[in-house]
């Protein structure tokens, strides 16, 4: 196949990647971007197939059996609330992609009379660095969210300093490499250096940042792809691999945004003071008392409200009661109750979490208001039902300054009239902080797991 | 007859660098677009898309005269490619699958005495 026809047609493979992502502006015709962009992918690797000739053909099979099987295998049956680890997984794999062809074309290349020229060999230590890094920070991603791994950060002192000067080094070894050193066993350790501070890196990280950090390392393995195009002199990884890039670092911005902290403060603040409680929000709940409901008593609430809002939370996906609260909704809806969700945007474990859930629980999207949206319906809104959330609606975020979520943008929940919390018990929850929401006079709590407290709503809201 | 044109190597450097400013670009203003409900998605997406990877290591396990290091490690990155292209399209399919817009149930004919009115729009 000549140059000319290969270059076309990787061409059209990008523009099918292009496409794929332009399609996703609007969810009627998304599904079918993601099918171009499928089709492009095929065709890229039949191109390449053509280009190789047909020495090692059985090879390139089995290993693309292999993988693709388990990647077919894992993806489908898998839970849709499983899907943020399994993002991460397959970011994972394509990093470690990455990195391993850098170590075969250093392997390849060296050792070369005079030096390799600098842009080789700084794409192959870059792209082997940022491919071990996305790595390794994509395994223990995934393992805190599948809960192999703590959810609540993993801290040490003197964390930064050991971290930073961990990069630092494969830095300094990548740069040697770049330069034209020529000795294969830098990049080993560039690689090797790189997967360790991938570990370290995500490891201090709590489970209720996840979303900010797989975003991150979206963008790091688009990065490292890129930068394999210009080790293989090859444009389709170049623009795939940017626009990956570019998709991941913006969302990573959003994200951070969202939060109200900057993305240094996400990645390297493990969190805020977890250990430092503040004075003033004392946990000590001694004097404070809450009031708790009825799931009887919560029914009437909603069934005789004009409007209510769902607020869901990772709590919602853990007890897995998607389908139980849309089934609620439609209740409620079928008496006249007006019914709406408020998303905020690190709800749930990565960006969108909320709307993939109830996606799958068949909630119509036009039911699905962001923060910006929601916030003001509040104040009209007779019941307010949160399950599953806290920190979103935690009002310490707007009052409290010295609340490590100061600052945060949240939902205005307590502006309702009246405010429902599904709750377990009173304990922290995942972040481990406490939530004055839950004392506010207006509030009531429904102690219970989330799924039977539904049931149980949805049995008296019939029965009414 | 084809003219064959051999670039030197800055050229290429210029060419490739060039597409790859175009291509950040065009990444920002293509992923703006994107709604916040389908951010999910677009991760997984983009997720798919950087999976092109695997054309590198096709490149090289294919390429002749490889000592078994480079067998080893090309076929160990083509494993990790696939599984990255296959799982990547089937769970974004997954996803966008359940993005379907329904009617909305209707309300009863007999509402609740204060007559709460039709759901609003």
């Amino acid at each position: 196949m000549s140059y000319t026809t290969t270059n076309f047609l990787y061409l059209l493979t990008i523009v099918t990647f292009v496409l794929a992502l332009r399609f996703l502006s609007n969810p009627a015709h998304a599904r079918r971007g993601n099918q171009i962009g499928a089709v492009g992918m095929l065709l890229a690797i039949g191109v390449t197939w053509a280009k190789i000739g047909t020495t090692t053909w059985w090879a390139l099979v089995v290993a693309m059996l292999l993988g693709g099987s388990f990647g077919a295998v894992a993806a489908r049956k898998v839970r849709m609330t499983a899907m943020p680890q399994m993002v991460a997984l397959f970011n994972g794999v394509g990093g470690g992609a990455a990195a391993l062809i850098a170590l075969a074309e250093v392997h390849r290349i060296l050792p070369e009379p005079g030096r390799p020229s600098y842009d080789v060999s700084t794409a192959i230590a870059l792209s082997g660095l940022i491919g071990a890094v996305s790595f390794a920070g994509s395994m223990i991603a995934f393992g805190k969210l599948q809960e192999l791994i703590r959810g609540r950060p993993i801290t040490y002192p003197g964390q930064q300093a050991v971290n930073l000067a961990l990069l630092a080094g494969c830095v300094g070894v990548a740069v040697a490499l770049a330069a034209g050193v020529q000795d294969e066993w830098l990049l080993w350790a560039t690689v090797g250096g790189g997967a360790l501070f991938g570990v370290l890196f995500v490891l201090p990280i709590g489970g209720a940042d996840m979303p900010v950090v797989i975003s991150l390392l979206n963008a790091f393995t688009g990065l490292a792809v890129a930068i394999g195009g210009f080790e293989l002199q090859n444009d389709v990884l170049i623009v795939a691999g940017m626009l990956v890039g570019a998709s991941g670092t913006l969302l990573t911005l959003l994200m951070a945004r969202a939060m109200n902290r900057s993305v240094a403060n996400v990645i390297f603040g493990a969190f805020g003071a977890v250990a430092a409680a503040e004075p003033g929000t004392a946990g000590d709940g001694a004097g404070r008392t809450v009031r708790m409901a009825s799931p009887e008593d919560v029914a009437v609430m909603l069934a005789y409200a004009h409007k209510v809002v769902f607020v869901p939370g990772y709590g919602l996906a853990v007890a897995q009661a998607q389908h139980d609260v849309r089934q609620l909704a439609d209740l409620l809806e079928q008496r006249g109750v007006e019914v709406s969700y408020a998303i905020h945007p690190v709800a749930g474990r990565m960006p969108g979490h909320m709307n993939v859930l109830l996606a799958e629980a068949n909630v119509p999207y036009p039911q699905l208001k962001e923060m910006d949206e929601a916030n003001p319906e509040f104040a009209r809104t007779d019941v307010a039902v949160v399950v599953g959330a806290n920190d979103v609606v935690n009002p310490d975020a707007r009052n409290n300054r010295g609340s490590p979520i100061y600052g945060m943008p949240i939902l205005n929940v307590d502006d309702a009239q009246t405010v429902v919390v599904l709750k377990r018990s009173m304990n922290p929850g995942f972040a481990g902080i406490e939530n004055p929401l839950f004392y506010n006079p207006k509030t009531v709590m429904l102690f219970g797991d989330a799924k039977e407290s539904l049931t149980k709503l949805i049995a008296d809201v019939k029965a009414l | 007859m084809t003219v064959a044109v051999t670039f030197g190597h800055g050229t290429q450097l210029m060419f490739e660098t060039t597409i790859l400013v175009l291509a950040i670009f065009l990444g920002f203003e293509v992923i703006s677009k994107v709604p916040t409900l389908l951010h999910t998605p677009l991760m997984s997406g983009t997720n798919a898309i950087h999976g092109v990877v695997i054309v590198g290591a096709m490149l090289v396990l294919g390429a002749p005269h490889k000592s078994p290091y480079i067998w080893a490690v090309g076929f160990a990155a083509t494993v990790l490619a696939s599984a990255n292209v296959v799982g990547g399209f089937v769970v974004t399919d997954r996803m966008l699958e359940m993005f379907k817009k329904r009617e909305r149930p209707k309300p009863d004919q007999a509402t609740p005495g204060d007559g709460g009115g039709p759901p609003a729009a």
